[in-house]
């Protein structure tokens, strides 16, 4: 195979590494002033990342470096997902940052690693790639939270994220070890195909997914490997909350679907009913502790654990069609969490963090528009229609009934009821309740169009959900290879 | 134009005028709403007489236009059966329509709600035309609660009125039974018939005429539940005994729709609907006795209680509950033509009546109690002949047209062999001098005698006169201009103050009423009853042959007037008239003095014979009751106290607990995960 061949396929990683490695150094001749040139500079290489990924898909699925990384339409609507999703995250949290000091070349460039992190997670088809890939958005990650020095909280919060993290990153890599020792291979075609033709020490491979699957669940953030969630997201500035709690989840969604779908098909039974267990505590757990919160990022903590559980639960199902769901979920999950954060941003200002239930008291006084935006992202959280969170939990739901899961579709309807209380809360809390605070609201133009067309793009994609549920279904099945 | 092109302009040309006045009102002022909304009453207008005339050459036409859903094998669809029924209605709702439009410019000319008003009239015009012209009991069932809906509204038209709110409730609530049984029985026609289709219903109707079912023990016979189902429907449009309680209390609303809705169209879609139904109906002889029985209930004990009213609006409903009670009785019996044709003339003079009570009104300053009054043919000339007019057409005066239409029905009657129908004849007849005495106790104390008006008002108000008349106080260009708004609370004219003749949108629609009212019985009773007018709309079955034997004794209309005058029912309303011009021209002093005598029959008759009472403690107590109870124990109790809220106690419990495990330390957190492994491992080997 020549050069050239194995280079087509990561164009848009090449690019974008090359990319960071420039704004990293060109960033160090620009003023603070003049950080509005990066900053463009950035979006112009999303843009061009989008372009490459588009321009270099091929029918079907391509490997390369040895069938290290792979090119598949799976990997390239999650790339794009991707792309658009940290492009927009620094559009909502650029007037924010800037108002704090953080508006820096570090933070732009170590998005930037995230986001290299995330896109060979998304195309790894070896162990190694993947791992290469989650840490290399780990540990941007936990940069990023710790980027405020001078935040005990902040700091305290990534010591936690990168403590935990190492442990479970620890358990992963055991996990690995043991499933090559079973196996005798890290690539994920071939660890199928040596499963299905059965092992020798099954012990060892069955031990091995419990661990893996416990690493895993870690980064998904779902039960009892949620721990860090709420206090990270509560620690971490808002912007950086954004950056953990939206685009990374795709890149889990790819790891975990890349791993137990593609890899341990033959493992089937066994994962799904860990995976089971994980799902339920997860939407349990997440959705009771949720209506204790009166801080709204902490809510979104575990809000973002029972959508976890609730994608997690797709994956149960063992089907086409409850992958494609899951994939949906993901996706519709990354833009409601892209919204919601994007609110707190909007409505915090210089020295003040909009993150208690409380200020959001009154928002429809102070901005109907807003409000309405915020009413449609909750809403669509809590799975009412026609928003698009109701089509992306009824999918699931149907995928599980369709395998006879019906305790587990119960379930999950009976949780999310219970979920529906902290949604319809904030909601009650700005339609019903007197402001707070009078502070006239600073919207940009930009974060403006950015929030409208979000909350709108919640409400539309709910009315035609169609094509991008045809995409999803389209993309696993033509990606992991399941009949 | 072609003429299916005009089918749908009938209805759709008033809606399009509703449309316009409804929303886009403020923007077109007053001058331009009533313009396009009397445009397009006009255009429907024209358009139903193009019809006619193509009907008359034979024409019919059946057939859906517009398919809404199917479920099934039932399809639901907007569609139109065009025969001489519908369009007998459609040009009796078109023109009488036409002429409240008019009339509405000067009655409502000071009112804020002028737009409003227009809207909610050409929307009544659209579901009236939309309930007559259906081809399916679902339409029928639209138009049937569109009409409800309009009546409801504009019975509430001045919303800060208690009074007219208390009356739409009512009016609301006691449709809501009759709407009941309406549905229940649509349901009926499906379940047995399997479509909602008009010409499929009836075509296998014969063979469904012995189907039964047992109900409640009781083998039931079906098509007799479906016929009995929707004539309660029919009670309830059409205020029947015992739902009639709605439309005296209807009166509060403005008196343009009095005279359109409870008196020309909307309270006649009960008669239309059962004449539409004949083949049903015809196969019931139960049913029909029903009918007829409940008909003339309504006929002769509605009557009685016109006699006593003092709100001039008031003594006409009560007229109208017992023209429609006529009406109902003809269909009883199955003289459906006649029927038609009461409710033809008696749209045409019972408009005239209400329209000219509205002129009364006016004149009077919205003073509506005849006991104020007297006198006033000198000062409102036209207003006196045009009512005097309606007066002989409803007391059934040789040559007019009520005459025609009631002696028809009094005869057809008198042939009939149902079982009832002794009691309905005598209903019907004692019903003449029963109308002729309280018809001609208005007309005198209106407009004869003694001028009672610029007095101080009586002392005792009858409480029925209740209108706090507050919406004047807030009109702006008063064009009646003295001294009005002084009497935004005591309404009325001042001492000294004389009533004047109403301006010519008032007066015009009167005169162009008149006309028909005076000679329409004349003209059609002949090609309308026996010409074979209805053959191919109603069907009549050979063992009823009350129409043929009315063919039989009829030889022209001439001559049935002249022998009229020979006859039973001329001399009671002679009587009639007699008495009334006696007790309350010559001797005003007799009636008070019977009203001492009988004062128990008076406080019965006042009190309506207790039915507002009744339905006040038992069903409203009774809902109220129930309601109570519900709330307090089911709702408050169990399903707040029990269920919701101690849920929710116990999932903010558990959340609590949730919150003190998130302790913050990390070596928490660390353990958390190990013991995670362990339970993963744990499951891993269950299920291994």
């Amino acid at each position: 195979m020549n050069l050239l061949a194995n280079l087509i396929p990561a164009g848009a990683e090449i690019f974008l590494l090359v990319m960071v490695c420039f704004i990293l150094i060109a960033d160090l001749m620009l003023t603070n002033s003049s950080k509005l040139f990066t900053y463009l500079l950035v979006q112009m290489t999303l843009l061009g990342c989008s372009v490459i990924t588009v321009g270099t898909h091929v029918e079907g699925v391509t490997y390369a470096f040895n069938h290290m990384f792979v090119d598949d339409l799976m990997s390239d609507v999650l790339k794009l997902m991707s792309y658009l999703g940290v492009s927009m995250m620094l559009v909502y949290s650029r007037q924010y940052l800037m108002v704090r000091g953080m508006f820096t070349g570090e933070f732009m460039s170590l998005a930037l690693f995230a986001l290299l992190g995330i896109n060979v997670m998304i195309s790894a088809n070896h162990f190694l790639t993947l791992y290469l890939g989650l840490e290399l958005l780990s540990l941007s990650l936990y940069a990023m939270v710790a980027l405020q020095r001078d935040s005990a909280v902040a700091t305290e919060a990534a010591m936690k994220y990168f403590v935990l993290g190492a442990l479970a990153s620890g358990l992963l890599l055991y996990g690995m070890s043991m499933v090559y020792g079973a196996t005798g291979t890290l690539e994920l075609g071939v660890m199928s195909e040596a499963i299905n033709n059965g092992v020798q020490n099954k012990a060892l491979l069955s031990i091995g997914l419990v661990f893996i699957v416990s690493g895993l669940a870690f980064k998904l953030g779902v039960v009892p490997f949620h721990m860090w969630v709420p206090d990270v997201y509560h620690g971490a500035p808002t912007a950086m909350t954004m950056m953990i709690g939206s685009v990374p989840k795709l890149a889990a969604f790819a790891f975990v679907t890349r791993i137990l779908v593609e890899g341990m098909q033959g493992l089937q039974a066994d994962w799904s009913g860990m995976l089971t267990v994980l799902a339920v505590a997860s939407m349990a757990l997440g959705n009771l502790a949720a209506i204790a919160q009166t801080n709204i990022k902490r809510m979104f903590a575990y809000s973002t654990i029972t959508h976890m559980g609730f994608l997690v639960l797709g994956l149960v199902s063992g089907t086409v069609a409850g992958y494609g769901a899951s994939m949906f979920y993901a996706v519709v999950y990354v833009m409601m969490s892209l919204g919601a954060f994007g609110m707190i941003m909007i409505l915090s200002r210089a020295g003040f963090e909009a993150d208690t239930l409380d200020d959001f008291k009154g928002l429809n006084q102070r901005s109907p528009w807003l409000a309405f935006m915020m009413m449609l992202l909750m809403v669509s959280m809590a799975g009412v229609p026609p928003t698009v969170g109701f089509y992306a939990k009824f999918s699931v739901l149907n995928a599980i009934i369709e395998t006879g899961h019906i305790p587990l579709a119960v379930a999950a309807v009976m949780f999310s009821l219970i979920g529906a209380f902290y949604y319809l809360r904030v909601i009650k809390v700005m339609y019903f309740d007197a402001p707070e605070s009078h502070v006239p609201i600073n919207l940009g133009a930009d974060t403006g169009l950015l929030i409208s067309l979000n909350g709108l793009g919640v409400l539309m994609l709910g009315l035609l959900p169609n094509a991008l549920m045809w995409i999803c279904t389209l993309s696993v099945q033509q990606s992991l290879l399941v009949p | 134009m072609d003429i299916q092109t005009y089918y749908l302009l009938v209805p759709l040309a008033p809606l399009c005028g509703a449309i316009a006045a409804g929303l886009f009102g403020k923007w077109l002022g007053r001058k331009m709403s009533h313009r396009i909304t009397i445009a397009m009453v006009g255009v429907a207008f024209y358009s139903a007489v193009q019809i006619f005339l193509d009907v008359m050459n034979g024409h019919q036409f059946t057939g859906p236009v517009y398919t809404w859903l199917v479920s099934g094998d039932t399809s639901f669809h907007v569609g139109f059966l065009i025969d001489r029924l519908t369009v007998t209605m459609m040009l009796v709702v078109t023109s009488v329509s036409l002429m409240v439009h008019i009339y509405t410019i000067g009655y409502m000319s000071e009112d804020p709600g002028y737009q409003r008003f227009f809207s909610y009239i050409s929307l009544f015009t659209f579901s009236m035309l939309m309930l007559v012209m259906s081809d399916n009991f679902m339409q029928l069932f639209f138009g049937w609660e569109a009409v409800g809906l309009v009546s409801y509204l504009l019975i509430g038209f001045w919303y800060d009125r208690p009074t007219a709110i208390y009356a739409n409730l009512k009016a609301f609530l006691v449709n809501r039974v009759g709407d009941f049984g309406f549905i229940l029985g649509i349901a009926l026609v499906l379940m047995v018939f399997g479509t909602l289709d008009y010409a499929a219903v009836f075509a296998k109707a014969a063979a469904h005429a012995s189907d039964a079912a047992p109900i409640a023990g009781m083998s039931v016979n079906l098509l007799t539940a479906i016929c009995i189902l929707l004539f309660v429907g029919a009670m309830g449009k059409s205020a029947q005994f015992p739902l009639h309680v709605w439309l005296p209390d209807s009166m509060e609303g403005p008196t343009p729709i009095s005279a359109l809705i409870h008196a020309a169209t909307m309270v006649t879609a009960g008669i239309f609907m059962v004449a539409r139904m004949s083949p049903m109906f015809e196969l019931s002889d139960t049913a029909l006795s029903f009918v007829m029985v409940i008909g003339a209930i309504t006929a002769l004990f509605m009557g009685f209680l016109g006699i006593i009213q003092n709100d001039i609006k008031r003594v006409i409903a009560y007229s109208t509950l017992s023209q429609l009670g006529y009406m109902t009785v003809a269909l009883g019996v199955s003289a459906y033509p006649v029927a038609i044709f009461h409710l033809m003339t008696h749209a045409f003079f019972k408009a005239l009546l209400f329209l000219g009570a509205g002129s009364v009104i006016i004149g009077m300053h919205h003073d509506q109690d005849i006991r104020n009054m007297g006198g006033l043919r000198k000062y409102m000339p036209i207003t006196w002949i045009t009512s005097l007019i309606g007066s002989l057409a409803l007391i059934g005066t040789p040559f007019f047209a009520g005459f025609y239409s009631k002696d028809s029905i009094i005869e057809a009657v008198g042939m009939s062999h149902l079982a009832g129908s002794s009691f309905a004849y005598f209903s019907v007849v004692a019903g003449v001098f029963v109308t002729a005495f309280y018809s001609f106790r208005m007309y005198f104390l209106v407009f004869h005698g003694e001028e009672r008006f610029g007095k101080a008002h009586a002392a005792d108000h009858h409480d029925d006169h209740a209108h706090a008349d507050d919406h004047h106080a807030d009109a702006h260009d008063d064009h009646h201009g003295d001294a009005h708004d002084d009497h935004a609370h005591h309404h009325g004219l001042a001492p000294g103050q004389k009533p004047h003749e109403t301006p010519w949108v008032v007066w015009l629609p009167l005169v162009l009423l008149a006309i028909p009212s005076a000679i329409v019985g004349y003209i059609a009773i002949e090609p309308m009853l026996f010409g074979g007018y209805f053959k191919d709309a109603i069907y009549i079955s050979e063992h009823h042959e009350v129409m043929a034997e009315l063919h039989e004794e009829f030889h022209g209309a001439f001559a049935m007037a002249m022998h009229s005058f020979t006859s039973l029912p001329f001399w009671l309303a002679l009587a009639g008239v007699a008495s009334s011009a006696f007790f309350y021209l010559k001797r005003p002093d007799i009636p008070a003095a019977i009203q001492k005598r009988f004062q128990w029959i008076y406080t019965v008759l006042e009190n309506k014979y207790y039915f507002d009472r009744f339905n006040d403690w038992f069903y409203a107590g009774g809902a109220r009751g129930a309601s109570t109870f519900l709330s307090k124990y089911a709702d408050r109790f169990l399903i707040d106290g029990m269920i919701v809220n101690g849920s929710a106690n116990m999932v903010g419990k558990i959340s609590g607990v949730v919150r003190k495990v998130q302790s913050g330390y990390i070596y928490h957190y660390a353990f958390t995960m190990i013991v995670g492994v362990f339970i993963l491992l744990t499951i891993r080997n269950w299920f291994a």
